[in-house]
C-alpha cells in the first residue's frame, strides 16, 4: 500500500483510511479541522505550507474555569461593554500558515473583530465582542482548529506589561544627531581658511552644539548613571572612562566654540555614543519566544474544578484552594497542590517535575504531589496543602530565586577597565605636568586631548559584538542563551553537574532486557495479547517493544491493581507482574523496575527496564573529564549506579536520592570551596540547582514546550555538543583579548597626537570610527570562524 | 540674506521630519515585532485570489 500522510498535520495516514475531498487524514480530528476550514473558505491555509496543522485535542471541561468572571477579567487586556481584547500564547504557531489562519479568525466567528499574531512571541492578540462570543468559546474555537492556547497561572499574576523601547529611541536620536553633525563639520575639515568659513563657521558650530545636546543628556545618560554607580561602590567599570571621555569631549568642544578657538569634537562625541548604543542593541537580541524566567506558575493551571459539599462543581482560582477542599482533576490536567487521591484511577506523569516520563499508578489513599499530570480519566482528590506550601512549590521560597547572577561577577571588560582607567589618568597627568613645565598654554589642551582620544569605545564594543554574534551562532546550533553574560560565565566554569533522569537519559525511551528461560512462540503471542489489554505504563512500554505477533483473543483476563495481570487462552495461563505475584520469593530483589512472567505457574523470567542514555554520552564525559570535575546527581534510587559506572569515566561522582533542596545545597557547598558550577538539568525539581549554579542549562526535547528557569536552553539533540559549546565560549574570551590589544594599538597612535599637543578634531573624527569599525569587523569574522567549528 | 540660511533651514526641517516619522513608528509598535509583518505582507495576494474560488467551492458543496 502506498504511503500517505495526513493532509492536515503530516502524520502517517496510511492505515487510517479517512478520505475526504480526495485528501487523506490521519484521524477524525484532523478531518474536522479541514471541514471547518473548507466550509469557511479558508483552505488557503494548506497552500502556504504543506501539512501545517496540529491534531485538535479532546478538551471537554478543560476550560470550565473560564466561566469564572474573576479569572476572565484578569486575563483580559481591555474590557469594555462589547469590546474585549485578550492576548493568548499559542505554542503551535510555527509557520506562515499559522499566521494566516489566526489572522483570519474573524471569518470563523462573527464575534471576533480582529486578531494580530506576533510570530516571535508566539502569541495572538484577539479583539472580540463579549456579547457574541465568550472567552471560553473563543478558546474552544481555537482548540477545535488545532491552535490550543496555553493559559497558566503566570497569566493571572502578570499585569499589563510595558514594552521598554528606550534603547531604540536613544539609538535613533544618536544616529540622527551623528549624521547631521557629520555633514555640518565637513566644511571646516575640507577648507581650513577663507572668507566663507570665517563667515559661516559660528553658525555651523552652534548648530552642531544644539544637535549634540540630546546626545549627551539623553542618549548617553545610561553611561553616566552606570559610571556613578560604579564609582559609588568603588568599582572602576568601563563606563567610568566612557563617561569621563564623553563629558570632556562635550565641555572642551563647548568651550572651543564659545571662545572661538576651534570647531570642537561634536562629531566624535555623537559618533562615540552612537557606536556604543549599536553595540548595546546588538547584544540585546534575545529569544523572545523562549522564557528563561519560568517558575512553577508558568505550568500550573489558573483555575481548577472544586466539588462543593453538595456535589456541585465550581470553577475556582488556584490560589483560592484551601486545605480540605475536594477537587476534580480531569484527564490531562495538572495537579496544582499536594493532595490525597480519593476516587478514580490515577496515572500520574511527573515528567514536568522529575523528567521521568514513565507514568506512575496510584490508588485511592495515596498521596499525590503538585506538578503531576493526570493521564487517564478524572480523579477526585482531597487537598492537603495550599499552592504555595506544596512540596514542589516550596522550593521557590528559597532566597536563591531572588538573587541576580550578574552580581559579584566581574566581566572581562570591567576587569580590564580598572587598569586601563588608572593608566589613562596617569598618562594624562604626566603629560600635563610636562607641558606645564614646557609650555603652560598647552597643558589644558593636552590633558583633555588625552582623555578624549583614549576614550575606550573600541574596548567597550569588543565584548558586545563578540558575545552577541556568538549568541546568534549558538542559537542556530540550538543552544539558546539568555544573554551575553551566560557565554562569558560558561567560559569560566570548572565543575559540571548533571541531573540524571531526563538529562543524560532520553525522555521517551527505555531499554528493556529479558532475563530467564526462553519463551516459546505461543507464549510470546499470549504475552503480547495479554499486555495489550493492560493500561499500566510498564505494560504499555513492554507491549511496544515486543515484535508483532498475531494477536489472539483471550478466554479470560483479570487485572489485580498493584500486583499484576492474569490471562488464559485455551490451556495456557499467563501471569505478568511483580515477583511476589508470579510466585517468586523476593530474594534477589533489585532496585530496578522489572516485570516478572510465569506461565502455568512455572516461573519464566523477568523483563528489566533500564534508562536509555543519550547517544554520545560516554564520549562527551570523556572529552570533559580532562578539564572539569564531573558529577551526576539524581533524585532516583541507586538502581542505575552499576550501569552508570560502566558508562562514565571513573572519577565521575554519582549521587543518588537527592531532593530538590539537596541538589541546591550540594552546588552551594561546592561553590563555597571555589568551584564554578555548570548545572545541567531538565525538570522543575532542578530549578533550585539551576538557579544556584553559575550557569544553569536546561535540556529540552522541545524548546517551545517546557524548561524551568535557567540561563540557557539546550535542545536535547545537541547534548553531545556541550564540550564544543564550552570550547567556543572560551575562544570568545580569547577573541576579546585580541580586540583589546588591537584597540590599545589605536589608542597609542591617538595618544601620540594627544600628548604632543597636536590633536586636531579631524584626527579624532577619523581615528574613533576607524577603531570601532575595525573591532566590529575583527570580532565578527573571528566568531564566525569559531562558529564554523561548531558544525 | 544668504541662500545658505535657507538651505540649512530646509535640510534641518527635512531631517527633523524624518526624525518625527521615526519616533511615531517606534511609538506605534513597529519595532516590537520585526518578523510577522514580513510574512503578513505576502498574504494580501492570497486573499484576493481566494475570492473567485469561494463561489466555485460553495457551488460544489451545494451540489
Amino acid at each position: 500500500m502506498e504511503h500517505t500522510s495526513c493532509f492536515h498535520c503530516g502524520l502517517d495516514a496510511t492505515k487510517s483510511k479517512i478520505i475526504f475531498d480526495n485528501k487523506s487524514f490521519c484521524c477524525k480530528g484532523c478531518k474536522t479541522v479541514y471541514e471547518i476550514f473548507s466550509a469557511n473558505n479558508l483552505t488557503c491555509y494548506y497552500d502556504l505550507q504543506e501539512a501545517p496543522g496540529a491534531t485538535p485535542k479532546e478538551i471537554e471541561g478543560k476550560y470550565n474555569f473560564l466561566d469564572n468572571d474573576k479569572i476572565v477579567d484578569s486575563l483580559l487586556e481591555f474590557n469594555n461593554d462589547n469590546t474585549q481584547i485578550v492576548t493568548l500564547y499559542i505554542p503551535h504557531i510555527h509557520c506562515s500558515s499559522c499566521i494566516w489562519i489566526l489572522e483570519n479568525l474573524y471569518k470563523l466567528n462573527p464575534g471576533i473583530s480582529s486578531s494580530i499574531v506576533n510570530f516571535g512571541k508566539k502569541n495572538v492578540r484577539i479583539t472580540y465582542n463579549g456579547n457574541l462570543i465568550t472567552l471560553k468559546n473563543l478558546v474552544k474555537l481555537l482548540s477545535k482548529i488545532g491552535y490550543e492556547p496555553f493559559i497558566s497561572l503566570d497569566d493571572y499574576t502578570v499585569g499589563k506589561k510595558n514594552i521598554d523601547r528606550s534603547l531604540i529611541y536613544k539609538l535613533g536620536v544618536a544616529g540622527f544627531a551623528f549624521g547631521n553633525i557629520m555633514f555640518l563639520s565637513f566644511p571646516e575639515y575640507f577648507q581650513v581658511n577663507g572668507f566663507w568659513i570665517e563667515k559661516y563657521a559660528p553658525l555651523f558650530r552652534w548648530l552642531m552644539f544644539s544637535f549634540s545636546l540630546p546626545v549627551i543628556f539623553y542618549c548617553a545618560q545610561d553611561y553616566f548613571i552606570s559610571a556613578y554607580k560604579g564609582l559609588k561602590s568603588g568599582i572602576l567599570n568601563i563606563d567610568v572612562p566612557i563617561a569621563l571621555g564623553a563629558s570632556v569631549l562635550f565641555i572642551r568642544s563647548t568651550a572651543e566654540i564659545i571662545f572661538n578657538l576651534g570647531t570642537g569634537f561634536f562629531d566624535s562625541l555623537s559618533g562615540l555614543i552612537f557606536f556604543l548604543l549599536v553595540g548595546k542593541f546588538f547584544q540585546q537580541k534575545t529569544y523572545s519566544y523562549l522564557s528563561f524566567e519560568r517558575d512553577y506558575k508558568s505550568y500550573f493551571p489558573i483555575g481548577i474544578t472544586k466539588i462543593n459539599s453538595d456535589g456541585q462543581e465550581e470553577s475556582i482560582q488556584v490560589y483560592d484552594i484551601k486545605k480540605g477542599d475536594r477537587l476534580l482533576i480531569r484527564n490531562e490536567e495538572l495537579i496544582p497542590v499536594d493532595c490525597i487521591l480519593i476516587r478514580g484511577k490515577a496515572q500520574i506523569d511527573y515528567s514536568f517535575v522529575t523528567g521521568e516520563s514513565v507514568a506512575v499508578s496510584k490508588q485511592s489513599g495515596d498521596k499525590l504531589f503538585a506538578g503531576g499530570k493526570q493521564l487517564r480519566g478524572s480523579i477526585e482528590v482531597d487537598v492537603l496543602k495550599t499552592v504555595e506550601q506544596s512540596y514542589l512549590t516550596q522550593l521557590w521560597s528559597n532566597d536563591v530565586f531572588n538573587k541576580d547572577k550578574e552580581e559579584g561577577f566581574t566581566n572581562i571588560t570591567n576587569a580590564i577597565s580598572k587598569r586601563f582607567t588608572i593608566i589613562l589618568l596617569s598618562i594624562a597627568l604626566v603629560a600635563t605636568g610636562y607641558w606645564l613645565y614646557a609650555d603652560s598654554s598647552k597643558a589644558l589642551n593636552v590633558f583633555t586631548a588625552v582623555l578624549i582620544i583614549a576614550c575606550p569605545c573600541a574596548i567597550a564594543l569588543a565584548a558586545p559584538f563578540t558575545f552577541g554574534n556568538l549568541l546568534r551562532i549558538f542559537g542556530k546550533q540550538k543552544l539558546y542563551a539568555k544573554n551575553a553574560l551566560v557565554i562569558e560565565q560558561l567560559a569560566t566554569i570548572n565543575t559540571i553537574i548533571f541531573d540524571k533522569t531526563g538529562t543524560i537519559t532520553a525522555n521517551k525511551e527505555t531499554v528493556i532486557s529479558y532475563d530467564g528461560k526462553k519463551l516459546s512462540t505461543s507464549e510470546e503471542r499470549l504475552l503480547k495479547s495479554t499486555l495489550r489489554n493492560s493500561n499500566h505504563p510498564l505494560s504499555r512500554s513492554l507491549y511496544e517493544l515486543l515484535q508483532d505477533n498475531n494477536i489472539v483473543t483471550l478466554d479470560d483476563y483479570k487485572e489485580y491493581t498493584g500486583h499484576g495481570i492474569e490471562a488464559k487462552k485455551d490451556d495456557n495461563r499467563i501471569k505478568i507482574g511483580s515477583a511476589n505475584y508470579v510466585g517468586l520469593s523476593a530474594e534477589n530483589a533489585t532496585l530496578n523496575t522489572s516485570v516478572h512472567v510465569s506461565t502455568n505457574n512455572n516461573y519464566k523470567g523477568k523483563f528489566t527496564f533500564y534508562n536509555k542514555y543519550r547517544a554520545g554520552i560516554s564520549e562527551l564525559f570523556n572529552q570533559l573529564k580532562k578539564d572539569y570535575d564531573l558529577a551526576v546527581i539524581s533524585g532516583d534510587n541507586a538502581g542505575e549506579q552499576e550501569n552508570l559506572t560502566k558508562l562514565l569515566p571513573a572519577k565521575t561522582k554519582l549521587i543518588f536520592n537527592q531532593k530538590p533542596e539537596d541538589k541546591l545545597e550540594y552546588i552551594k557547598h561546592h561553590q563555597g570551596s571555589g568551584a564554578k558550577v555548570l548545572m545541567i538539568g531538565d525538570g522543575l525539581n532542578d530549578a533550585g540547582a539551576l538557579a544556584q549554579s553559575n550557569v544553569g542549562i536546561a535540556i529540552s526535547e522541545n524548546v517551545n514546550v517546557f524548561s524551568p528557569a535557567c540561563d540557557a536552553i539546550l535542545d536535547a539533540s545537541k547534548f553531545n555538543k556541550l564540550f564544543q559549546f564550552i570550547k567556543a565560549s572560551k575562544s570568545a574570551i580569547r577573541i576579546i583579548r585580541w580586540s583589546f590589544v588591537l584597540s590599545i594599538i589605536y589608542n597609542t597612535i591617538g595618544l601620540y597626537f594627544a600628548v604632543t599637543g597636536q590633536l586636531a578634531p579631524v584626527i579624532a573624527a577619523i581615528l574613533m570610527p576607524l577603531s570601532s569599525i575595525s573591532i566590529v569587523v575583527f570580532t565578527t569574522i573571528a566568531t564566525n570562524i569559531e562558529g564554523k567549528k561548531l558544525k | 540674506m544668504s541662500v545658505i540660511y535657507i538651505l540649512l533651514a530646509i535640510s534641518i526641517i527635512v531631517a527633523i521630519g524624518f526624525f518625527i516619522a521615526f519616533v511615531l513608528a517606534v511609538r506605534s509598535g513597529q519595532y516590537d515585532d520585526s518578523y510577522t509583518p514580513s510574512v503578513r505582507m505576502l498574504f494580501e495576494d492570497e486573499l484576493v485570489k481566494d475570492k473567485p474560488q469561494k463561489t466555485v467551492l460553495t457551488k460544489k458543496t451545494n451540489n
